[in-house]
């Protein structure tokens, strides 16, 4: 007996401000007028994706004191973004985005119910929780939060979110809400009815065992950088593994690392592509910020065509603000001197080698069957595909690769659901009035 | 006489809360096609109803050239999110967006976010003053070339063109910079209403469009030229400020024999001045008040939007094209644009000019 191949889930991650879009392509258009997220949309919904995912950041970066100038700056709103995509879209789910540190819950659960009624039934939150005050500076909580303050904070957060989604009757009667805890006090009438889908659904994206517990109690999608087979599988288990404390089914949460794509006529072709974005993505300015990034001062006096420092990082210091911290500067910086002396790699070469965000490198054929096995193997239940060209980075991807997803039978050829719950086949959440 | 001014046309799409994209869609349609300068659409936190800025950017790609104004309350918001969605609806339009302030004065709202007591109207209104001028300083932040693109120095942006706000207010701080791109207008059309007192002082100062709530066009005058007042007091120039009359009307009856004037009707609680009869005397009104020189133009709320938006658009709007009073195509493509405003040039591109 044969059974059906695991099916595939795809989302597709706008290519705005992040530094893996190569800006300075010719192809490359506007990060921020509407025609670029129209165009990606609509690219993903004639790939029949799950989703389309907009990231967010509160506050521009800063190094040295300076704003960051080196990548693409400057982005919409998500929500906004979404509720317009949801008039020229017509299946693709609409995922945005948003701190649970920088908002609070009645707000927020307003504008992710009306997005879900504005789309019939296709909106996601990616709640992410990074805080600290720098970016808290534009807020008038302030907003620093302590590491773990910030993962109960969201729990509460999406319990606030969900209580409210389920305040309205199945058949359309508001009842009062009440919720008092540690950090929200919500009281009153909702004033949006159920969404189509139930709720929107939950993206969680964080990686610390808060992050991932956070995931297990309370996520329909975990988004990840977890992009190799081995560290995909391990973290895969890890997570899938927490579930069943909280009642759930290995099904219930969907894992999808972010990976790039690169494809070629031949795999050779597409390997000689793939280093040239890599050169793109690292500038020679770029690789000095990474390294100053690691290390914590000034080495603009280094050649980044040269060797990396002799002298240790400088862990305390906060010279690139509104980035991922680096967990533990000593091990990278050991770790890259050590892949640069094994290697003989420069500056520039090392964070090239060092920084890649997984990627499918190959012909449209090798790269369908990479996929695939990935799905197979137990490393993930699809893909976000970062793309590094706004906004034709996927027209290749739809045009060449899905076909032959479909032909091996992983992956639909035609939504048969239309809200976005429906196309990760997850259930719609029981009614809890 | 004095060559009359241009009339300005707007109409609220709100009415019992429909969560239905395309009945907005179909509404402000209509309003495009009677070539009005704005929708608006209200809001609040604590009656039912879907979120106006939402609505209004999904309504945003269906429609080519209405001015899109959902109310925006800054009571218990981000002002640096408000500034983003705000400018963000002006980006996915294209440059018709702008927002109406409101400030949440009730026991309710407050309780929906249980971070502060309901306060007075006058507290909450210098707040909406702080949060208006911060969006504005916000939507500068970015000066219109900061993008440069230069593959050469390996720069995307031009940092000497991004500013810091750095805002101190008394509700709130914002450093800055806006994480959106001056928007296309360079800053969204602010709408106040002006006719309460503690409004009155925001309106005058922040606001590009003013709505007075008056029944006699000498009493609309009379409000309209003490925002004048101290809109001069702020040093503004006058023709930067649109002062348009904010009518409730009911077409409902236009069969029976019309009720012109204002006191004819019965007052609804909540919605000032009432105009009840057909869509003919409806123009006679406007062009009475228009001509008598009291406001540059009007705001009218259907009180069944379905039925009456068709009568003002078919009936009232078509009248005053036919009687050449009111245009009867889009000239331009930006909100601004409708209202003979000018794109408001950049407060830190001018601070960065040599002396
Ligand atoms: C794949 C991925 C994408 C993320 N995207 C964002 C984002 O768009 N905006 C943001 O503020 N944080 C983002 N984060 C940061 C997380 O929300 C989280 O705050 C951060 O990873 C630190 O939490 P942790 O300690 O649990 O890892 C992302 C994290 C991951 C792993």
């Amino acid at each position: 007996m044969t059974t059906a191949p695991k099916q595939l889930h795809l989302a597709a991650h706008f290519p705005g401000v992040n530094n893996t879009t190569v800006w300075a392509d010719p192809r490359s258009r506007s990060q921020i007028e509407f025609s670029s997220f129209e165009h990606l949309a609509r690219t993903a919904e004639r790939g029949l994706f799950d989703f389309f995912f907009l990231a967010e950041g509160l506050r521009l970066r800063e190094h040295n004191g300076r704003i960051h100038d080196l990548d693409v700056v400057g982005r919409p709103e998500s929500l906004t973004v979404l509720a317009a995509l949801a008039a020229v879209t017509d299946r693709l789910g609409l995922a945005a985005t948003v701190n649970a540190t920088f908002n609070e819950p009645y707000e927020l659960a307003r504008r992710l119910a009306t997005l879900d009624h504005l789309s019939a039934g296709r909106a996601g939150w990616n709640v992410v929780t990074s805080s600290d005050a720098f970016t808290g500076e534009n807020f008038r909580r302030g907003g620093y939060l302590d590491r773990a303050d910030r993962y109960t904070r969201a729990a509460e957060f999406v319990a606030t979110a969900r209580g409210l989604w389920d305040s309205w009757t199945p058949d359309g009667t508001p009842r009062p809400f009440a919720h008092h805890g540690p950090h929200f006090s919500v009281e009153g009438e909702f004033t949006v009815p159920r969404s189509p889908q139930g709720h929107p659904v939950v993206i969680q994206a964080g990686d610390s065992p808060e992050g991932r517990e956070f995931a297990a109690s309370t996520a329909d999608v975990v988004f990840t950088r977890h992009g190799t087979l081995d560290a995909g599988r391990a973290f895969y288990a890890d997570v899938k593994g927490r579930l069943a404390a909280y009642g759930r089914e290995p099904d219930d949460l969907k894992i999808m690392p972010g990976v790039g794509v690169v494809l070629g006529d031949t795999d050779a072709e597409a390997q000689e592509r793939a280093a040239g974005i890599r050169r793109q993505q690292v500038s020679p300015q770029n690789a000095i910020l990474a390294l100053e990034q690691v290390w914590g001062r000034d080495l603009s006096s280094y050649d980044p065509e040269g060797p990396l420092p002799e002298s240790d990082p400088d862990p305390a210091s906060a010279l690139v603000q509104g980035r991922v911290r680096v967990a533990d500067p000593l091990a990278v910086a050991a770790r890259w001197r050590e892949l640069s002396r094994q290697k003989g790699l420069s500056i520039r070469q090392t964070v090239i080698e060092a920084t890649g965000r997984q990627s499918f490198v190959g012909s449209p054929s090798t790269v369908a069957a990479e996929l695939a096995g990935y799905v197979a193997a137990g490393a993930a239940d699809g893909f976000v595909l970062v793309p590094h060209l706004t906004p034709g980075g996927l027209d290749d991807f739809v045009d060449l690769v899905v076909p032959l997803l479909q032909e091996r039978g992983v992956f639909r050829t035609a939504y048969t659901g239309s809200t976005l719950r429906s196309h990760l086949g997850l259930a719609e959440p029981v009614w809890k009035g | 006489m004095p060559p009359l001014r241009p009339l300005h046309l707007a109409a609220e799409i709100g009415g019992p809360p429909r969560y239905d994209p395309a009945h907005y869609t179909g509404l402000a349609r209509l309003a495009e096609h009677g070539a009005l300068d704005f929708v608006t659409l209200g809001d609040s936190f604590a009656r039912p109803g879907p979120d106006a800025l939402a609505v209004l950017s999904r309504v945003a790609p269906a429609t080519r050239r209405i001015g899109l104004v959902p109310t925006v309350t800054t009571t218990h918001t981000e002002p640096f999110h408000v500034s983003s969605a705000v400018a963000t609806l002006d980006w996915v339009s294209r440059g018709r967006a702008g927002w109406s302030v409101d400030v949440s004065t009730t026991g309710a709202e407050a309780r929906l976010f249980g971070r502060r007591p309901a306060a007075p109207a006058a507290d909450l209104w210098r707040e909406a003053g702080e949060a208006a001028d911060v969006g504005a300083r916000l939507w500068d932040s970015w000066e219109d070339d900061a993008e440069i693109r230069d593959a050469a120095t390996g720069r995307f942006v031009d940092r000497d063109k991004l500013h810091h706000v750095d805002f101190e207010g008394a509700a709130f701080s914002v450093r800055g910079p806006a994480i959106v791109p001056r928007p296309p207008q360079g800053r969204p059309v602010t709408v106040v209403d002006g006719t309460a007192d503690p409004a009155r002082e925001t309106a005058a100062r922040h606001a590009d469009v003013v709505l007075v709530r008056a029944t006699t066009p000498e009493r609309t005058a009379e409000i309209r030229d003490d925002v004048h007042r101290r809109a001069a007091a702020h040093g503004r120039d006058l023709g930067t400020l649109r002062v348009l009359a904010a009518l409730t009307v009911d077409l409902g009856d236009a069969e029976s024999p019309p009720e012109p004037g204002l006191e004819s009707g019965p007052p609804l609680a909540g919605h000032g001045t009432y105009y009840r009869g057909g869509p003919v005397d409806l123009a006679d009104l406007i062009t009475q008040w228009h001509r008598a020189g009291a406001v540059d133009g009007f705001h009218l709320t259907p009180i069944t939007p379905e039925r009456d938006l068709e009568r003002i658009v078919n009936g009232t709007v078509a009248l005053l094209q036919h009687r050449s009073l009111f245009r009867t195509f889009y000239p331009g493509g930006t909100l601004r644009e409708h209202l003979g405003l000018a794109r408001p040039a950049n407060r830190y591109a001018l601070q960065g000019e040599p002396a």
